[in-house]
C-alpha cells in the first residue's frame, strides 16, 4: 500500500494536480512517523505508510487549505469524520482537498518507542468505511483487532458512588503535566485563541495557583468539543500520562445519543449537531412563568 | 478605576425587615472602587433619584449600582435617572435583594450575607460596564390581531378608529368568535347577536380594517415596531371577490353529515357551508374532507348552481406576508374535554357542556330554541346543573383555577329555563357561588330567590343514564345529607382552557405562556395587557378566564397601548446586543445555527491580526434582528461571541465575587 501511496502522490505532484501532499514522514524511529507536507517527488520516498501512521492528518488541512493549490491528503477511516466535521464548520476548504482514503487495520500503542499492542481507540473502532474521498487506496488483506464496547469504560465510571469517581479522576487528572498536547492535536481545538491561552479572561492565571488541570482544565475542553468531538482518540493517544481522555468525550457522546439520539460528529457535513441545531417549528417553546405558590 | 457608589433601598420594610441595610451599606464601602455608598426607605422615589443624582456630582462617580428590586421592576426607572445627570445609562447595574433575597429568606443573618453578596457581585460587574448608546428602529403603522372574536374586533376597532390600518386574522370561517354562539348575557340578559353582529359588521366595512379569514399565522419574524408576519389564507375553495352570498350553493350540497362546530356539533352541516346565517364575510367555504368532489371527483353540484361561477375546486393556499408595528393576540378559549370526566356521563346525549345548552337555547339553534332532550325530544321536566366540572380540580384531570364565568351563565341559563317554563324544576350543583362583577351578585339572587332556582351546595359524585330519564348522586353540604334525585337533564360548567393555537402561537412571538397555558402578561399589576415581548399584547380569555364586559375592558386598554405605540416615529433599541470579536472568531457557524432570530450571517473580511492580513470568514450580527438572548454567546467554542452589557468578562466576575 505504502508504494501505491507514493505512486500516487507522484503522479498528482508531476502532472500539477497537487501542489504538495500531506502524508507521513519517515523518522528515526521506526515507530515514530510524522505528519509531513511533501512538495518534491524526490522527497517521497520518505512517505510512508504502517500501523504506527497513527497521526490523524485532518487538522493540518485548515492550514492547507490557505495556502495556493490542491493539497492530497491520506486519510484513514476514522480520520475522514474529522475531516468532515471541519469542512462542517468551514474550516477546510474542500476544493483545496484531493482526500486519498487509506484502508487502516488498526494503529499500534507505543510506548518508549516500543510496540506495545492496540491502541485503545482502535480495540474499539466502528468506524471502518470511509465518509468521504476523492479516491481510495484499499488493502483488503488488512484486518482489524475485534472491536469491544466503545461505551464499556464510560458504563463502568456511570456506575461508581460519586465519590468513587471523583477519586478516580482525581487520580487520573492529576498526573496531567498541561503539556497542551490532547489540545494541540485535538482537530476540533482549532480556535485562533484558546480560551486557556487567552488574556480576555482570567483563566490562564488561575491555571498557574490552582489545582486547575486537575479539576477544570480537561472538562472544560470536553465540554468545548462537546457534539463536535468525533471521537478520533488522538486525545489520549499524545498524552504523554496516559490520561484516559477518551472517556471524558465518550461520557459526552453517549449523553448526546441517549438524550437527543444517535449522532456521530462528522458523519456527514451539513447534518446540524443536536447541541447546535435550533428548529423553529420543534425547539421553540414558549417560556412557560410559573407562579408564586 | 471606576469611581462607583452604592444605593441601598429599604423598599419600606420589603427589604429592610429582611436584611440589615445599615450592613450592606458598611460593606459595601470597602469594595474595590466603592467612594459612596448609602441608603434610602424608597430609592425609586423622588427623593432617592436626588440622593443618586446628587452622589453622582458630588464624588465624582462613574458607576452606580442600586441595590433594590428586581431590574424587571425598576432598571428602566434608575437608568432614565442616570441619565438624566449625564451618564450612560449602562454604567448603572442592579442588585436584586427583594425577590432573590429578602422576599425568600426569613433568617436576618442570612438574607443580610446574601444582600452583601449580591451587591458585591454587581459591584464587580460595574467595573467592566462600558457606555452602550441605543439606536433607533422604525414603527410599521399596521396592527395585527390574531383572532376574530370580541376581543379582536373590539381591538381592532379602536385601534382602526385612531386612523391605524388593523388586519385580523381569524381561523374559522368566519368573525365573531364564542360570543356569537351565546344566547343571552349576563348580568342584563341582553340578546348576544344582537349587540355583537353590528361590530362584525363595524369590522367587516371599516376602512382600516383588513379581515383574513379561514387564515391562520404561518411565522412571524422581526420585533416591536417592525414585525415581518406570514399568513396564511388557506383555500377556500370559493372566489371572495365573485360570491355573492346567495346560499345557492349550501342549499343544494348533497354532503351533509360533517358535524357544525359553530353548533357544538349538535346538529350537521353541508361540506360548503357559512358557520351561521349572520356570518361575516358572508362568504362559503368548502370543507375538502368532506366535498364529494374532492373525495370522489364526482359532483360538483355547488359549481353547477352557482350563477356568478365563483365556485374554485383549484384553488390553493395563499400566503399573504405583511409589515406590523404591533401584535395582539385574542385567540380566546374553548371547553375542555370531558373524557376523564366519565362521573358525569358526558357521552349521554341529555348531558350537555354549558355551551351545548347554550345553542340549544338559542332560537336560531339546532332545536329552533325548543328547549328538549335531545335523546328523545320530550320536553323536561327537571333540568340540573353542575358547577366547577374541571374548574378548581387541583387533580392532573382538571384545571386548579376558577374558570370565573359558570356562576355568572349557569345563572343565566337557570332564570332562562324558569323565566320561558316556570314548570321545570331547575336545581344547581355548586362549590361557591362567585359573583363579584357588577351587578352580578343581585343577578344571581334573582336566579336564586325571585326565579326560585334551586341552589345546592354540593358536587355531584355520580351520574347514571337510565334512558328515559337520568339519575345522579349527590353530597348536600349544608344538610349534611346524600341526594338520590331524578332529573331529565344535566347541563355541565365545563371548565374553559387557552385554545391549542396558543402555544404555537405564542412561540412564534417569543411571548410566554403560563403553566395552565394562558399567554402571561408582563407584570400582574403594572402591565396587564402587554406580553413580556415588546410590541405583542394580550385581550380577551387567551390570557385567562374572562366575561365579555373585562374581554372589552382588556381589548380597550390594548389598543390605547397599540396607539401609544403606533403613534411614535421611531423607536430606541435595546444596545444590549450581541457582537462578534474578529479576531477570535473562526467562522464555525455554530452561533448562527442556534439564533433563533436569523440575526446572524457570515461575511469574508480582511482582517488585521498583529499586522498579519488575512481573508477570514467572521460572523456578523444583525442587531436590529438580534434580540440578546444570547445563546450565541454560550455555544461559540472560541469564546468571540459576547452579548454587550452581559459580556462573558462581567458574567464571571460577578460570579468570582460570589464565590470569594
Amino acid at each position: 500500500m505504502q508504494e501505491q501511496l507514493r505512486i500516487l502522490a507522484g503522479k498528482m505532484l508531476a502532472d500539477g494536480r497537487a501542489a504538495r501532499v500531506l502524508g507521513w514522514k519517515r523518522t528515526d524511529f521506526e515507530t515514530a512517523p510524522e505528519p509531513s507536507f511533501f512538495t518534491a517527488q524526490d522527497d517521497l520516498s520518505e512517505l510512508v505508510y504502517n500501523k504506527y501512521c497513527a497521526a490523524n492528518l485532518s487538522g493540518f488541512m485548515i492550514g492547507a487549505g490557505k495556502r495556493d493549490g490542491v493539497t492530497v491528503v491520506f486519510l484513514k477511516p476514522c480520520d475522514t469524520y474529522s475531516f468532515n466535521q471541519l469542512v462542517k464548520e468551514h474550516q477546510i476548504d474542500r476544493a483545496k482537498a484531493y482526500v486519498v482514503g487509506v484502508s487502516c487495520g488498526g494503529n499500534a500503542k507505543v510506548e518508549e518507542m516500543e510496540d506495545v499492542g492496540w491502541l485503545e481507540r482502535c480495540l474499539v473502532c466502528t468506524k471502518h468505511d470511509h465518509v468521504v474521498y476523492d479516491e481510495l487506496v484499499l488493502d483488503e488483506s488488512l484486518s482489524r483487532p475485534e472491536a469491544q464496547d466503545r461505551f464499556g469504560g464510560v458504563t463502568r465510571l456511570e456506575g461508581l458512588q460519586s465519590l468513587e469517581r471523583y477519586e478516580f479522576w482525581q487520580g487520573e487528572l492529576s498526573t496531567c503535566i498541561r503539556c497542551n498536547a490532547c489540545r494541540n492535536v485535538c482537530p476540533a481545538c482549532n480556535c485562533k485563541k484558546c480560551v486557556f491561552d487567552s488574556a480576555k479572561y482570567d483563566t490562564a492565571a488561575k491555571a498557574n495557583v490552582t489545582t486547575f488541570e486537575e479539576q477544570l482544565f480537561h472538562i472544560i475542553r470536553a465540554y468545548h468539543v462537546a457534539g463536535r468531538c468525533t471521537d478520533c482518540g488522538e486525545c489520549a493517544r499524545v498524552c504523554p500520562q496516559d490520561i484516559k481522555l477518551q472517556l471524558l468525550n465518550r461520557k459526552i457522546i453517549k449523553d448526546i445519543n441517549e438524550l437527543y439520539g444517535e449522532f456521530q460528529a462528522g458523519q456527514d457535513t451539513e447534518t446540524l449537531g443536536p447541541l447546535t441545531a435550533f428548529n423553529a417549528d420543534t425547539d421553540a417553546e414558549p417560556s412557560i412563568v410559573h407562579t408564586r405558590g | 478605576m471606576k469611581r462607583v457608589g452604592v444605593f441601598v433601598c429599604h423598599c419600606g420594610t420589603n427589604i429592610a425587615a429582611a436584611v440589615d441595610v445599615g450592613e450592606v451599606v458598611d460593606k459595601a464601602r470597602l469594595e474595590r472602587g466603592v467612594v459612596f455608598s448609602a441608603e434610602y426607605p424608597y430609592m425609586c422615589s423622588e427623593a432617592g433619584q436626588t440622593m443618586i443624582a446628587n452622589a453622582v456630582k458630588e464624588h465624582n462617580l462613574t458607576g452606580v449600582v442600586v441595590s433594590a428590586c428586581s431590574p424587571r421592576m425598576h432598571e428602566v426607572t434608575f437608568r432614565k435617572a442616570a441619565a438624566k445627570i449625564g451618564l450612560n445609562p449602562y454604567m448603572l447595574e442592579m442588585a436584586n435583594i427583594r425577590e432573590q433575597c429578602s422576599w425568600i429568606h426569613k433568617d436576618k443573618d442570612d438574607a443580610t450575607k446574601k444582600a452583601v453578596s449580591l451587591t458585591s457581585a454587581a459591584v464587580a460587574k460595574v467595573h467592566l460596564n462600558t457606555p452602550l448608546f441605543a439606536g433607533e428602529s422604525p414603527v410599521t403603522k399596521r396592527a395585527l390581531v390574531i383572532g376574530g372574536g370580541i376581543a379582536g374586533i373590539s381591538v381592532a376597532l379602536d385601534v382602526a378608529d385612531a386612523g391605524y390600518d388593523v388586519d385580523i386574522v381569524e381561523s374559522t370561517p368566519g368573525i365573531g368568535g364564542r360570543m356569537a354562539q351565546l344566547d343571552k348575557t349576563f348580568p342584563t340578559l341582553d340578546c348576544s347577536a344582537c349587540i355583537l353582529t353590528p361590530k362584525m359588521v363595524d369590522a367587516a366595512t371599516h376602512d382600516n380594517i383588513t379581515l383574513h379569514t379561514y387564515s391562520e399565522v404561518e411565522s412571524v419574524e422581526g420585533f416591536v415596531g417592525d414585525f415581518t408576519v406570514t399568513i396564511r389564507k388557506k383555500a377556500r375553495s370559493v372566489d371572495m371577490k365573485k360570491c355573492t352570498g346567495c346560499g345557492a350553493c349550501y342549499d343544494k350540497c348533497p354532503a351533509k353529515k360533517a358535524p357544525s362546530e359553530f353548533e357544538e356539533g349538535l346538529s350537521n352541516r353541508k361540506a360548503i357551508y357559512i358557520p351561521f346565517a349572520q356570518a361575516v364575510p358572508n362568504v362559503p367555504v368548502i370543507d375538502r374532507e368532506q366535498c364529494i368532489k374532492f373525495k370522489t371527483g364526482k359532483c360538483g353540484l355547488c359549481e353547477t348552481v352557482c350563477a356568478p361561477g365563483a365556485i374554485d375546486f383549484e384553488q390553493q393556499d395563499e400566503l399573504v406576508t405583511q409589515k406590523y408595528g404591533a401584535v395582539i393576540v385574542a385567540t380566546g378559549f374553548r371547553p375542555i374535554e370531558l373524557g376523564k370526566f366519565g362521573e358525569y356521563a358526558p357521552e349521554s346525549k341529555d348531558v350537555l357542556t354549558s355551551l351545548e345548552f347554550e345553542r340549544i337555547t338559542n332560537a336560531a339553534g339546532p332545536t329552533k330554541g325548543a328547549l328538549v332532550r335531545l335523546s328523545d325530544g320530550r320536553k323536561p321536566k327537571s333540568i340540573t346543573f353542575i358547577q366547577c366540572v374541571g374548574s378548581r380540580d387541583t387533580t392532573p384531570r382538571g384545571k386548579a383555577y376558577c374558570s370565573k364565568i359558570c356562576c355568572m351563565y349557569t345563572a343565566k341559563h337557570a332564570m332562562l329555563v324558569k323565566d320561558k317554563y316556570p314548570d321545570i324544576d331547575v336545581n344547581v350543583y355548586y362549590i361557591d357561588v362567585r359573583s363579584p362583577g357588577k351587578n352580578f351578585d343581585e343577578f344571581y339572587r334573582r336566579a336564586a330567590e325571585e326565579y326560585g332556582v334551586n341552589y345546592i351546595k354540593g358536587q355531584v359524585g355520580k351520574v347514571v343514564d337510565m334512558g328515559d330519564h337520568l339519575v345522579l348522586q349527590a353530597a348536600d353540604m349544608l344538610d349534611n345529607r346524600q341526594i338520590t334525585a331524578r332529573t331529565d337533564m344535566i347541563v355541565l360548567a365545563t371548565a374553559i382552557e387557552p385554545l391549542k393555537s396558543t402555544k404555537p402561537i405564542a412561540s412564534m412571538l417569543t411571548a410566554s405562556i403560563d403553566t395552565n397555558g394562558f399567554m402571561t402578561e408582563a407584570h400582574p399589576k403594572l402591565k396587564p395587557v402587554e406580553s413580556p415581548t415588546a410590541g405583542v399584547f394580550l385581550a380577551g380569555a387567551c390570557h385567562g378566564p374572562k366575561d365579555i364586559p373585562e374581554t372589552v375592558a382588556q381589548a380597550g386598554a390594548a389598543a390605547a397601548k397599540v396607539l401609544g405605540l403606533l403613534s411614535k416615529s421611531k423607536l430606541t433599541t435595546n444596545p444590549c446586543v450581541a457582537a462578534a470579536d474578529e479576531l477570535a472568531c473562526n467562522g464555525c457557524s455554530a452561533c448562527e445555527s442556534v439564533c433563533p432570530y436569523g440575526a446572524i450571517g457570515y461575511e469574508d473580511r480582511q482582517i488585521n491580526d498583529h499586522g498579519v492580513r488575512g481573508n477570514q470568514r467572521l460572523a456578523a450580527v444583525n442587531t436590529a434582528l438580534c434580540q440578546g438572548c444570547g445563546a450565541c454567546a454560550v455555544t461559540c467554542p472560541s469564546g468571540a461571541m459576547d452579548l454587550l452589557g452581559f459580556s462573558n468578562r462581567q458574567i464571571l466576575a460577578e460570579v468570582d465575587a460570589l464565590c470569594r
